[in-house]
């Protein structure tokens, strides 16, 4: 049949791969945990009072993932998405941080249309102290909590727990001593944004250099009235210098048992008809190549 | 305020709220990797820098090999104290033996003496693990590898350490050829035969690989080159034969000074 | 970072609001035939020391307090022990290791000085006592009867015309940098001593060294930022200077503290009153 696919709107529930996990996760002993322990993460509010700047929040993160002292991503993101006004950093299991982010992001979506307004960061931590709290710290997601909503710039830390702190600035992960020590000797009230940047990478930076469980890059968010500004990978400090040798294998390296060759290349006669089986005058019958991939026309090729 | 059991920065040194340990742990483990390649006629021994306990940085700079004689270095790995201690007592050994005989202990006697002074602590172990590497009686480079209480092997290359796990299988497939079938035809390959100037740069992407993917793994690499008497220098003091960032320096002879040289390469690491 | 006392027959004491004495030395009550004592862990502790190379010299800052667990027992006590004319010790952890220490040392240094009066006796060089010092912590490690302490020795080199910084601790663990910190101090106040140290010397360490005053300024907001966030840490503190000249101790100072802002903080939560 020649259809054409039908057009979904973008939005909402994706629960495409629930099937091939549940799989995966009968046939191992249940889905494996990646974990990352090891991370600085932090919050600044800013603006305000004297600084004639827009009141806002910077958050900050480190982009160093570890399964235990294996450096399991050099390049992960830890600042996670809310709403358009609320970011949430995470520390703790990796999988925690992911699952319970996008949880209470889709339930602040629909808080928000129930409601008709967008929804406040004290609703996304209430939310989140009480999901936490009721697995009694068995989800292992430690937050650092940011936004701009109606009531202001707000500020806080969720800990695994439930447990909450609300503070002009905050640090957690294992890199937050090296970057609270940071903010202790130099935060001031109502910096401008552009210090307030300059200052969060610095604690980063200083978790990034000091602590063994962060590294690499440091991801910066602004959050202010006027939306939310990205700034991924705002500074590389860690990038890798040149291999000295070419690890280029000679083809036929590998050494194999046995040869045989297939061709990947399947024709099938499609027939278009309408009515009883009858041959519809005017529509071509093509032939529909499946599954050929990049040189696949001479059996598979080993790209050297 | 006891906010949680469990810190999110928590690490075996922090203070918990669990049953206190009451018995003294007498160990602890310092992070950092070591390795060792033998050539021809040339030995090669390396070490980061980095001496680390739990997620902190002690150090950006503490040794992990040392000169012992013109003729051999020593790689150590695992608790600092034991190894800083374990190394000072070889050294004092070696130096009643010259006394006693008026020469050098030779590489392969070094490697039987470490054995029994490892075993000798077999039940308040140094855990250490050891490198031996230098240039044996018949001028050929040899590479010695123990465990903490005293097992060893002569081998052509050994990783220990921290990353041992993610260099030693890459030594095996660049040194020992494992998982590489030589070309139909060709010679067969023969480990131990590489070029320095190969075995420098494999020495060096151990390093910088170990660092990208090991957070104890960083900071700077030592190289030590022991070289046989009468051997050229030309592959390594050359023009343009180092890479950007290396600095040598030729040891003095330690001894009478037999014709065998030792070069010591510095390159920095990732700090993160 | 030093353990907490506890209670011999209590596992659990989970705020460690009230630390009972025990006597561990020796568990039969015929302290003769007992068991040898040894310290098992500690119970009067002094927390952090922190250590800078600067031009010409090095300073090491330790605050006043000894704690007995979560009390602060004893609000004016020097950590910082000079010994010799060009030497300086700076000791966190069991205080009566400490002082056993200083008497031990005290009494070495005299007899060095008796020998310095008659002969051309050398005095004893800061590599010389921190060399004694590890070897005395590793060999009480190893004897599973620790000194339980962590040690920064600071020191001016009258040969090399240099500063002398390493550290020592109970393990016998030892290690040098232009920058040092012990427990505490080594996760809060080491990131700032090295950002200082590395924005003037650069990371390799071959530009200039922080001048007196500077190196005083980042010591005394590294003990600000301990007083804010270790909570075994006092507002009173010493800076030890040593160079060629000697070693001088600061008295006792505090901190300016801000805490302003404070008063506009309400709740943890979604508390506005």
């Amino acid at each position: 049949m020649v259809s054409k696919a039908v057009e979904a709107p973008n939005v909402g529930f994706d629960f495409s791969n629930y099937a091939r996990n549940e799989f995966f996760g009968q046939r191992l002993q249940g889905i494996p945990k990646a974990t990352s322990t090891g991370t600085t993460i932090v919050g600044v509010i800013f603006g305000g009072g004297d600084s004639g700047e827009e009141p806002g929040v910077c958050l900050g993160a480190d982009t160093r993932a570890t399964g235990g002292p294996i450096v399991a991503d050099k390049n992960c993101e830890k600042i996670h998405y809310l709403t358009p006004q609320i970011r949430c950093c995470g520390a703790g299991t990796a999988a925690d941080t992911e699952f319970v982010t996008n949880l209470i992001s889709s339930n602040l979506e629909l808080h928000a249309l129930s409601q008709g307004r967008p929804a406040r960061v004290v609703t996304a931590m209430t939310m989140l102290k009480q999901y936490l709290f009721r697995y009694q710290g068995h989800v292992g997601a430690h937050l650092v909590l940011g936004g701009v909503d109606v009531t202001g710039p707000q500020l806080f830390t969720v800990h695994a727990h439930g447990s909450t702190d609300k503070l002009p600035y905050v640090t957690m992960g294992s890199g937050s001593l090296a970057a609270m020590a940071v903010f202790e000797s130099s935060f001031k009230e109502n910096m401008k944004r552009e210090e307030a940047i300059a200052l969060v990478s610095r604690a980063i930076r200083s978790g990034i250099f000091n602590d063994l469980g962060s590294g690499s890059n440091v991801d910066v968010a602004v959050i202010t009235k006027n939306g939310t500004e990205n700034l991924r990978n705002y500074e590389m400090p860690n990038e890798r210098g040149l291999k000295s040798r070419n690890y280029k294998f000679r083809r036929g390296t590998t050494a194999w048992t046995k040869e045989s060759i297939r061709s990947l290349i399947v024709s099938e006669e499609v027939k278009s008809t309408t009515g009883a089986g009858k041959d519809q005058g005017g529509v071509e019958v093509v032939a529909v190549p499946t599954g050929a991939g990049a040189g696949g026309e001479e059996g598979m090729e080993i790209d050297s | 305020m006891a906010l949680y059991h469990n810190a999110p920065m928590a690490h075996s040194q922090e203070p918990t709220a669990a049953p206190i340990e009451h018995r003294f742990n007498p160990y602890s483990d310092n992070g950092g990797s070591i390795l060792a390649i033998s050539g021809k006629d040339f030995s090669v021994i390396a070490g980061d820098t980095r001496q680390s306990e739990g997620y902190n940085i002690q150090t950006r700079y503490a040794r992990k090999v040392w000169q012992l004689t013109d003729k051999a270095v020593l790689a150590t790995n695992g608790f600092a104290a034991d190894g800083n201690n374990f190394v000072k007592r070889v050294k004092q050994r070696l130096e009643w033996y010259e006394h006693a005989h008026h020469k050098p202990m030779g590489l392969k006697s070094i490697a039987r003496m470490i054995q029994t002074m490892l075993y000798g602590k077999r039940f308040f172990p140094y855990y250490v693990y050891n490198i031996l590497g230098g240039i044996e009686e018949d001028g050929s480079g040899a590479v010695y590898s123990f465990d903490p209480v005293g097992s060893y092997e002569r081998e052509a290359c050994r990783a220990a350490g921290a990353a041992q796990s993610l260099i030693q299988p890459f030594l095996d497939n660049q040194i020992y050829f494992k998982n590489q079938q030589p070309e139909p035809g060709s010679q067969p390959f023969i480990p131990g035969n590489l070029p320095l100037a190969t075995v420098l740069s494999l020495v060096v992407d151990s390093f910088t690989s170990a660092t990208e993917r090991h957070i104890e793994v960083g900071d700077g690499m030592e190289i030590y080159i022991v070289m046989n008497k009468g051997r050229t220098t030309d592959d390594l003091l050359g023009e343009g034969k180092l890479q950007k960032g290396m600095q040598i320096e030729e040891l003095g002879a330690l001894g009478e000074g037999s014709g065998e040289r030792t070069f010591l390469v510095r390159q920095a690491l990732k700090r993160d | 970072m030093w353990k907490q006392p506890s209670p011999a027959n209590s596992s659990f004491n989970e705020f460690n609001t009230f630390p009972l004495p025990q006597t561990q030395r020796g568990q039969s009550s015929h302290a003769h035939h007992g068991p040898v004592g040894h310290t098992q862990q500690p119970l009067v502790t002094g927390t952090s020391v922190l250590g800078l190379k600067y031009e010409g010299g090095v300073m090491i800052a330790a605050d006043n307090l000894a704690s007995y667990g979560s009390l602060a027992r004893f609000r004016d006590i020097q950590r910082l022990h000079p010994l010799g004319k060009h030497t300086l010790l700076g000791v966190a952890g069991d205080m009566s290791d400490f002082q056993w220490l200083k008497k031990e040392l005290d009494a070495l240094l005299r007899e060095e000085d008796a020998l310095a009066l008659t002969d051309s006796h050398p005095s004893l060089s800061p590599k010389n006592i921190y060399e004694l010092l590890s070897n005395l912590f590793y060999a009480r490690r190893s004897k599973m009867n620790p000194v339980w302490n962590a040690v920064l020795v600071g020191g001016w080199d009258k040969v090399k015309q240099e500063s002398f910084l390493a550290y020592v601790d109970l393990l016998g663990t030892t290690y040098t940098a232009p920058t040092l910190a012990t427990g505490f101090g080594a996760h809060l106040a080491q990131p700032l001593l090295r950002e200082a140290y590395e924005a003037k010397a650069g990371i390799d360490g071959n530009g200039p060294l922080l001048t007196k005053e500077e190196a005083e300024k980042v010591l005394e907001d590294c003990m600000k930022v301990l007083f804010y966030r270790d909570a075994r840490s006092l507002n009173k503190y010493q800076i030890a200077t040593i160079t060629s000249e000697g070693v001088s101790i600061s008295d006792s100072k505090s901190a300016d503290t801000y805490w302003k802002f404070a008063e506009g903080l309400r709740g943890y939560g979604a508390q506005t009153q």
